[in-house]
């Protein structure tokens, strides 16, 4: 330690600050990155988590088959064998998982049925369309079709 | 000594003469047990494995109906304010060649049907549209912290703890599929019913959609009906010159949509 280092504690300082820097920038950043940052891809893991997490309330046609296959196969053989029982009977996971406490309402047909098949142009030519006061005079869609298998031809007559 | 201080033969005393090569077997085997106790939580181990899968929806605008299912069941199933859509569906005119400026409308998203015959002549039809979840999605680079991003399952969702609210990535998308929610105070999208999807089940659109216009689309799993969809029939994205790689596959799509 001659005359080569006499002037090398104005180093050690800055060594000492730039080295308190480094570690208040290192705890400050251990601090404010989420725990699971990073566990998917850059961002909070815990998000995904979150969102996986959320309750369902739609319960799919498969479970409304285990309790209802007399309906369900009665719709399987109609014309409406796409139309899966919540597209109508509205969100009924609740229903599914304690029947009897939620119970599920009976849709107003003539409002239920023209929202698909009411005339429109721009429908598909080949799906059955009407027009509700040429058909049937505003009579309810009820009267003569089974909404589970509205054609007539195929025994849907109520 | 009383008996039962005794070691019992067999048992105690064995344990202390394990040899090298029975530590040798016993230690990895441990290690593997406890790795399995381990993805037993639910955080490290979930049944749903998000990289064997790549989610995408098909889209069939000779099936659309417009009777708008899929928007209330959206709405219905995700808790959309009212007048707010994750997902909506629109009725296209277009007179005669005028693709480039064909008439729009969409009602209510078409929450509750078409009004009958809103249009006459022409070519007409509608055209459901939700998030198409582009592999280079603009909202997510643009978001300053971060808060949107992609799942590994090709999913973009919104960190609502983290998302600030400024609305950036609202006006970075091209297809105008974020809205700003009015309670929440953040940024508001579809999650292709992450939750959903996550169990097993398909998205609340596609299961209460009467003919089969939407499908969920499963892209990695190679029994997905949508492969041999893809192969026999011509495909478009929307807006596909921006480069944005979006997976919501249209079939018959006019070029006047937008």
């Amino acid at each position: 330690m001659s005359t080569r280092f006499k002037d090398s504690a104005h180093l050690i300082r800055i060594g000492v600050v730039f080295l308190l820097g480094a570690l208040v920038f290192v705890a400050v950043r251990a601090a404010i990155i989420p725990e699971s940052y990073g566990q998917f891809g850059p961002y909070r893991g815990k998000a995904l988590t979150n969102m996986t997490s959320r309750p369902v309330k739609y319960a799919g046609h498969e479970v409304c088959e285990n309790c209802h296959p007399d309906v369900t196969d009665a719709k399987s053989k109609g014309v409406h064998a796409h139309v899966n029982c919540e597209s109508c009977h509205g969100p009924l996971a609740k229903h599914a998982d304690d029947p009897a406490a939620v119970q599920p309402v009976l849709p107003e047909t003539p409002k239920l049925c023209m929202r698909c098949h009411s005339e429109n142009i721009a429908k598909p030519s080949g799906f059955p369309q009407i027009n509700a006061a040429e058909h049937s005079g505003g009579q309810d869609c009820k009267t003569c079709h089974q909404p589970h298998s509205p054609l007539l031809e195929l025994g849907g007559k109520k | 000594m009383p008996p039962a201080a005794q070691p019992a033969p067999g048992t105690g005393g064995e344990e202390m003469n394990l040899t090298r090569r029975q530590l040798l077997v016993l230690l990895p085997a441990a290690a593997a047990a406890w790795e399995f106790v381990k993805a037993g939580t639910p955080e490290d181990a979930p049944s749903y494995k998000t990289d064997e899968h790549w989610w995408g929806m098909l889209l069939d605008i000779t099936k659309c109906i417009g009777c708008g299912s899929c928007v209330r069941a959206c709405a219905l199933e995700n808790d959309v304010p009212e007048g707010y859509f994750r997902t909506w569906v629109e009725e296209y005119h277009v007179d005669d060649w005028h693709i480039e400026t064909p008439m729009v409308t969409s009602p209510n998203g078409g929450k509750d049907g078409f009004p009958q015959g809103s249009f006459t002549g022409g070519k007409n039809f509608f055209v459901p549209k939700l998030c198409n979840h582009c592999v280079d999605s603009p909202c997510t680079q643009v978001c300053p912290v971060g808060a949107t991003y992609h799942t590994p399952d090709g999913v973009v969702l919104i960190d609502y703890d983290y998302c600030l609210g400024c609305r950036y990535c609202i006006q970075a998308c091209p297809y105008g599929c974020r809205f700003f929610h009015p309670q929440k105070h953040t940024a508001e999208k579809c999650t292709l019913c992450y939750h959903r999807i996550s169990k097993g089940l398909t998205t609340a659109c596609c299961e209460n959609c009467p003919t089969g216009a939407r499908q969920l689309a499963d892209l990695k799993n190679p029994k997905d009906p949508i492969h041999a969809f893809l192969k026999t029939h011509t495909v478009q994205v929307l807006k596909p010159h921006l480069a944005t790689g979006s997976k919501t596959f249209y079939n018959g799509l006019d070029g006047s949509v937008r």
